[in-house]
């Protein structure tokens, strides 16, 4: 069966940890890193990679359009 | 067939993106605070731009507001008004370069308050461009005053007590007013803190620039959104405030719609 598996990249530089994409994540995959970027802020992260769909629900969320989505199917 | 390990990095390869940043967009940082909606409108109207490769047709006028800075992150031509003559610059762009596509962008101080009468003499004109109002019930920029969209009870800070309205009159509902008006075309109210939401939002400004091509009149684009710096609360909370006590009083949804062509 075709499965369909994502990963996100969170431009970590300018990401402001505002965490809107955390919610927004249907298989709770994204979380707030307990690192800080240059300015502060805890920047998101993948915490759980795996159930990863490449939804893109995050990115069309995130208010400084800083996470790229890649998608591929995987047959099983 | 046995299970195939699949790394990151098998997934990471550029044949397999799906959503990048739009190229629209400058490389400057938004100066917004941390979950504000202008990020969300600014990067879906950039999107729609870049589908309809018009970069070179659009021209966007830029408000007094929060996103007074708007033509630092929009790569197209950026045009900046006083405070609420947005749509009067609109006009006079739009009526001397009929072939562009006009867009105003304007928050609820700037177009519900000051901005009243260019806003509602623009759109009973039916002048032929998008205005896009972003409405999150307070004055951001200065320091979370009242608005004319400020709900009631709702505390700023000019009504610490919360708005009262026997005294300051009731929340003023804008796009309801002007969907009452012969010269506006379509006239909808979105928002752009869920993914769905931000999906109908990009609809919406696609039909908005279709209809600006087919010159049926004036496209008034509300979008609902948050100011959790003024609301003092933190992205998330801010956004579920929004839904329990924005939605009900500025219910989302299109009010008027034209028959397609």
């Amino acid at each position: 069966m075709a499965k369909v598996t994502g990963r996100i990249v969170v431009d970590t530089e300018r990401c402001k940890g505002c965490a809107v994409c955390v919610p927004s994540c249907p298989f709770d995959v994204i979380a707030l890193a307990d690192e800080v970027n240059s300015k502060g802020f805890h920047y998101a992260y993948m915490k759980n990679p795996e159930a990863c769909t490449g939804c893109t629900n995050c990115a069309l969320v995130c208010p400084d359009a800083v996470i790229k989505v890649f998608r591929k199917k995987v047959t099983a | 067939m046995a299970e195939q390990q699949i790394t990151s990095e098998d997934i990471i390869q550029e044949e397999n993106l799906v959503f990048d940043r739009t190229s629209l967009l400058t490389d400057n940082v938004f100066h917004y605070c941390p979950g504000c909606g202008h990020g969300v409108v600014h990067r879906v109207l950039m999107e729609i731009i870049e589908e309809l490769d018009v970069q070179d047709k659009a021209i966007g006028i830029a408000p007094v507001g929060c996103s007074v800075l708007a033509y630092n992150y929009m790569d197209i031509d950026m045009q900046e008004a006083a405070h609420g003559r947005a749509p009067a610059l609109a006009t006079g762009i739009k009526r001397t370069m009929p072939d562009k596509y006009v867009f105003t962008y304007q928050g609820d101080g700037d177009l519900a308050a000051i901005g009243t009468a260019e806003t509602i003499h623009a759109c009973n004109r039916g002048e032929n461009i998008a205005i896009i109002f972003i409405n999150n019930g307070i004055y951001g920029m200065t320091g979370g005053q009242m608005a004319p969209t400020t709900l009631e009870k709702m505390k700023s800070s000019t009504t610490p007590y919360g708005r009262n309205i026997q005294q300051m009159g009731n929340p003023l509902k804008i796009t309801e007013l002007v969907a009452q008006l012969p010269g506006t075309c379509y006239v909808t109210r979105q928002v752009v803190h869920t993914p769905a939401g931000v999906r109908k939002t990009k609809r919406a400004i696609r039909n908005a620039f279709k209809y600006q091509q087919e010159e049926r009149g004036l496209s008034f684009i509300e979008v609902v959104s948050n100011c959790n710096s003024g609301w003092k609360m933190s992205p998330n909370q801010a956004n579920k405030w929004l839904e329990e006590n924005m939605l009900p009083y500025y219910p989302t949804g299109d009010l008027k719609k034209p028959e397609d062509k």
